[in-house]
């Protein structure tokens, strides 16, 4: 069986503020698709709303995976029923071993129906996995000694994520820029990462800017997002020509989701006034 | 204990206690200045500084009978004494009390023929008056408040470690006291180490139920003589019904170095004065405190790096987590002598709040009187961030999961600066026992 994550008519409001109106979007296990799209449009929004995030409101609207609905699980529950997002920015967990972390989610997310207080994957075969994917993506071992993000640089921070990607193995993953704020060495690296991980094995959903990392995992399909919808779905040619031109095009062509990104713009440029 | 409760803490109970002791008469003269003092003395009042974030006035003393006196019948007992440092770890001797009665007290022969001295307080102060009474008090101050006077006078089954110049003691030392449902403890424990000395000692209070209620008016010593060493380690976890009230206080001389571990879980009021004086040029004392709190509990810590000569070092790190209703006061300070140059001094007090209404009081202290000085502060207080256990619960995490990996995540700092296996494993396994259900 295909496994299929299906978004339909989703609206998505934090606090009073729609954020998300009404966005569809299908994904077939082994799928790369690419959403683009100018700041403050609602990328990050539909991968947290995906998660669970408890700050997104649904007011509308259906994710099922493979059929079930995903809205009635905790976040919890959709990890373990695999669906992954590699974080913008990921959160520190002081005092927390990523060696730690890594084996209770790995083990939670291969077993989804532990009980809290059940054995953990045993230690020796989960340290002999961990080792091989970190040496796959090239990462010293003394990563997996550190706390949790604590202290990571933006860099490292991606990389973590592309490690968790690699160990939990999800259905689908959205990959929330994972490519942004490294240097070029770095992109080329991810991207091959990436590619080798997940690349035709998962459902992809790739959040980017660049072009390097859709260079290694070729789209399928474009969405672009503007105002909080899916405006136009192409194929990787939209992915470059957005790459090389812009947004102006797409701009021009939905003025009214145009105007609708530049008020959710225009609000946030407050917020981060205030 | 019910053969205490015809005993009062009024002139009555006292002279009978004197009675039970076999004591040399300067240690009785303590007991009656203190007693005297404390039949003075006003209970403390939120007016003063110390008290006005600890309200007493629901304390009695009356509810409270003696201490177990040695001529009592019935020596208490109680099974499977709940003492979790000691798990894996071979001892060179120990002692336990229930109630600050000895029940049990060994130490090994080839310490023992070292002139290594650890036994009833009491007992040693009567066989051995030199070891004790050069130091007995002195670390410790009677006349502090009216629950110190009340300890000095009534103090019983204490307990007694002397380490003699150049000895070396390998293996730990442990120090067990129980306190029974609504039953007294006037424990003091006074450790003397000579020159070069080194010892290990792991001292846990528990009461026989986490719910259990009772009095602990107690008081730790420890005197280090030049070069010598210790780690020592103190678990409470009374019942969360008992009172706490303690002057725990150290004094290391020219080059010695302190670990000292305290963990801090139980009760239901705590009120403890912590102490470490640093005596001897190059002294360097490291005190590492962990509190956790929950229901209404209420722990207060007074705590004081004291820099008397020059070049010591005191570094000292307390990390609490409160749930509930519960609270901690810590007020910390570093006091620097005009003559102590080259002091390195360095506090940090990390509070988590787990619940909208705990609450943590933090209030760090400078008190520098030399010039030449490097001292720094920092006290932090937190809530556990929403965003962490979101991030966690997209990693399967359950929140109660994530919860229980951020706190103990939050501990683990400590954790890092705990050499010994027993007490980190002891420490991790309180902090998970103490963990709520959140949801």
């Amino acid at each position: 069986m295909t496994h299929v994550l299906k978004i339909e008519n989703l609206h998505v409001s934090v606090g009073d503020k729609p954020i998300l109106r009404g966005v569809n979007l299908t994904i077939n296990h082994g799928e790369t698709h690419a959403l683009m799209g100018p700041n403050g449009s609602g990328k990050s929004t539909l991968g947290l709303a995906v998660m669970g995030h408890p700050g997104y409101e649904i007011t509308e609207g259906t994710i099922t995976l493979d059929g079930e609905d995903v809205l009635a699980m905790a976040p919890d529950e959709r990890a373990r029923a695999g669906i992954f997002m590699a974080f913008q920015r990921p959160m520190a967990i002081p005092g927390v071993k990523m060696a730690d972390f890594l084996r209770h989610a790995t083990t939670n997310v291969r077993r989804p129906d532990r009980k809290e207080g059940e054995e953990l994957i045993p230690m020796r075969e989960f340290r002999k996995e961990l080792k091989e994917k970190m040496e796959h993506l090239r990462m010293d071992s003394e990563f997996a000694r550190r706390y949790v993000n604590d202290g990571f640089s933006g860099g490292e921070m991606k990389r973590a994520e592309i490690l968790q990607l690699a160990m939990l193995q999800p259905k689908f993953a959205i990959l929330d820029e994972t490519d942004s704020g490294l240097d070029a060495d770095a992109v080329r690296l991810a991207s091959e990462s990436i590619a080798d991980i997940g690349h035709q094995k998962m459902g992809l959903l790739i959040i980017t800017h660049h072009d390097k990392l859709l260079e290694h995992n070729p789209p399928e399909f474009t969405h672009v997002m503007l105002g909080g919808r899916l405006v136009e779905t192409g194929g990787p040619e939209l992915a470059e020509e957005l790459h090389r031109h812009g947004y102006d095009r797409i701009r021009k062509a939905y003025p009214d989701a145009a105007a609708a990104n530049e008020e959710m713009l225009g609000e946030e440029t407050e917020e981060a006034l205030a | 204990m019910s053969q205490t409760t015809s005993l009062a803490w009024d002139p009555a109970g006292f002279d009978a206690l004197l009675a039970s002791q076999s004591e040399p008469d300067w240690l009785t003269t303590l007991r009656r200045e203190a007693f005297d003092h404390a039949q003075a003395m006003q209970w403390p009042e939120r007016r003063h500084e110390e008290w006005i974030r600890t309200d007493i006035r629901m304390f009695q003393l009356g509810k409270y009978g003696l201490p177990v006196l040695p001529t009592a019948e019935p020596t208490p007992s109680v099974q499977d004494a709940p003492h979790q440092l000691v798990d894996g770890v071979k001892l060179g001797g120990r002692i336990e009390t229930i109630d600050s009665c000895i029940t049990q007290s060994s130490l090994d022969d080839d310490l023992a023929a070292k002139g290594v001295v650890f036994g009833s307080l009491s007992e040693i102060a009567q066989s051995h008056p030199e070891l004790v009474r050069p130091y007995l008090f002195t670390a410790f101050d009677p006349d502090h408040d009216k629950f110190a006077a009340l300890h000095a006078a009534f103090m019983t089954g204490g307990q007694f470690l002397y380490v003699p110049r150049g000895v070396v003691i390998d293996r730990p030392l442990h120090i067990g006291s129980i306190l029974t449902d609504g039953g007294t403890d006037t424990t003091h424990t006074l450790i003397v180490l000579e020159d070069g000395a080194e010892a290990t000692v792991l001292h846990e209070s528990n009461s026989t139920d986490p719910k259990a209620g009772g009095l602990h008016l107690g008081s730790i010593e420890l005197i280090q003589k030049a070069g010598s060493h210790l780690r020592y380690v103190n678990l409470q976890e009374f019942g969360h019904k008992a009172y706490h009230f303690a002057q725990q206080k150290a004094i290391i001389g020219r080059d010695c170095t302190l670990q000292w571990t305290l963990a801090a879980m139980g009760s239901h009021l705590s009120k403890v004065n912590q102490s470490v004086d640093l005596v001897g040029a190059g002294a360097n004392s490291q005190v590492n405190g962990v509190m956790f709190t929950e229901g209404r509990q209420h722990l207060a810590y007074h705590t004081q790096q004291y820099h008397r000569a020059e070049s010591c070092r005191s570094d000292f790190l307390y990390k609490a987590a409160q749930q509930d209703q519960s609270r901690t006061v810590w007020r910390g300070m570093i006091k620097v002598d005009p003559e102590a140059q080259k002091t390195d001094g360095y506090q940090r007090n990390d509070n988590l709040i787990l619940s909208h209404s705990a609450r943590a009081d933090s209030i760090p202290g400078l008190e520098i009187e030399a010039d030449d000085v490097r001292c720094t502060h920092g006290s932090t207080t937190a809530q556990v961030d929403e965003e962490q256990i979101f991030y966690a619960r997209c990693r399967g995490f359950t929140r109660k999961e994530a919860t229980r990996m951020i706190v103990t995540g939050f501990f683990q700092q400590i954790f890092d600066r705990i050499t010994i296996e027993s007490v980190r494993e002891a420490l991790g396994a309180a902090i998970a026992r103490q963990v709520r259900e959140y949801e």
